[in-house]
């Protein structure tokens, strides 16, 4: 329990379905930044209205491997984390921007405002980007990020994550999330994972090991696929009940 | 056959290493004769900047997109040129705003100050009330126009369902 009266992990609720709950308590961030007023549906059809299309230029060469961006290579466990980028009719979204950040192996980002004891590697910047082929397909070379503590509570620890962020087809369809790596022990102990209510939508969030994609003698491979929302007309009954 | 989407999560604080790694913040170049900067603050409940947010800024109309972190005061700022007006709708700019501690990005919209006409008979902008309105029209300063975001508050942003 927290010093307030929520507790840090709510019980299970299935009627989120793959929405998260914003106002989610048990992550002290959102109570101050959290919307408190309902959203207000628009009338006009959002979902037709087609996104940011980015060049080629936005994407270099090696930005999707993120163990050759210095002179040397950085230290911690190579995997390979692979998927596609899906509309919720299972068709591929070509040519999407996949954006992806990280700590390092030892839980640290290579940011200002991370200070955790944790040491930087010289060789390990932590973010990557790439757009998804014709069948949809995005793949990054890392390592396996580090689990690291915050401040949300007592003893609070993130469960290994890499952060996503993908452009759709639609403007609709724009998406910032987190991945993480399957039988972390420390799911059950965190707010973010868990503002995820419903617990299949959470398994959403979870890669699979993948020894089909996984090279030998070199790296593991983690499966991941990412469903955007709709990118055609009209919303599902769900998001109308979660609006 | 529909398939469950992917939950979201917060973009957290360290957002800036994979997504601000360049300027992307000039949805038009400065040098554009019809070139505007937008600036505003991102504020949580208790008016205080949110230094770790990220806005994303869209001109559907003109197919021109960008995005700015907030400082350590909460602001942003980009350089922008305003929309043509479609099918009766006012200029707009779609707005996207991310942080650490909110679960789920936000959807709102930036109205011009200089189309009081085009404002008024917007179908979304005329369909709010009063208080609203106002929320969603920027305001000019210094030559800028001015977009403030209140994530709560009496005041709090207009923020649209998806």
């Amino acid at each position: 329990m927290t010093s307030d009266e929520s507790p840090i992990v709510l019980p299970d609720d299935p009627s989120f379905g793959d929405d998260v709950q914003v106002d989610y308590p048990g992550y002290r961030s959102t109570r101050l930044r959290a919307p408190k007023r309902p959203l207000v549906t628009l009338p006009e059809e959002l979902h037709s209205v087609d996104g940011p299309v980015f060049g080629d230029e936005t994407v270099s060469e090696l930005d999707y491997d993120l163990t050759r961006q210095h002179d040397g290579e950085p230290l911690g466990e190579r995997i390979v984390v692979a998927g596609r980028v899906l509309d919720d009719s299972g068709k591929p979204i070509r040519n999407a921007l996949v954006e992806v950040w990280q700590a390092n192996s030892a839980g640290r980002y290579k940011h200002q405002v991370d200070q955790h004891p944790a040491p930087l590697d010289p060789n390990f910047s932590g973010a990557g980007r790439c757009f998804t082929d014709d069948d949809g397909n995005y793949r990054f070379i890392t390592l396996k990020p580090g689990a690291y503590p915050w401040g949300n509570h007592e003893n609070a620890w993130r469960p290994a994550h890499i952060h996503f962020s993908v452009f759709g087809r639609a403007f609709a369809q724009r998406l910032v999330t987190q991945m993480y790596f399957p039988g972390d022990p420390l799911f059950r102990f965190d707010p973010i994972f868990n503002s995820v209510r419903d617990p299949k939508a959470r398994a959403l969030l979870v890669s699979e090991f993948d020894l089909a994609t996984t090279q030998p003698e070199w790296a593991l491979a983690f499966r991941w696929n990412i469903v955007l929302g709709h990118g055609g007309s009209g919303t599902t009954p769900l998001e109308e009940g979660h609006a | 056959m529909s398939l469950p989407k992917t939950p979201s999560q917060t973009v957290g604080p360290y957002y800036a290493i994979g997504l601000c790694r360049r300027v992307e913040n000039e949805l038009v170049p400065l040098n554009d004769p019809a070139a505007i900067r937008v600036i505003g603050q991102l504020l949580d409940g208790e008016g205080r900047p949110i230094g770790d947010g990220m806005i994303e800024a869209w001109d559907a109309a003109g197919g021109r997109w960008g995005r700015s972190g907030t400082d350590a005061d909460g602001r942003f700022s980009f350089v922008a040129a305003k929309p043509p007006a479609l099918q009766g709708a006012a200029p707009r700019l779609d707005i996207y705003v991310f942080a650490r501690g909110l679960l789920k990005h936000q959807l709102t919209r930036m109205y011009f100050p200089d189309e009081p006409e085009a404002n008024a008979s917007d179908p979304v902008l005329s369909s709010l009330p009063e208080a609203d309105r106002a929320v969603l029209v920027a305001e000019q300063e210094d030559g800028a126009v001015r977009f403030d975001i209140r994530m709560q508050g009496e005041r709090q942003t207009v923020f649209f369902a998806l």
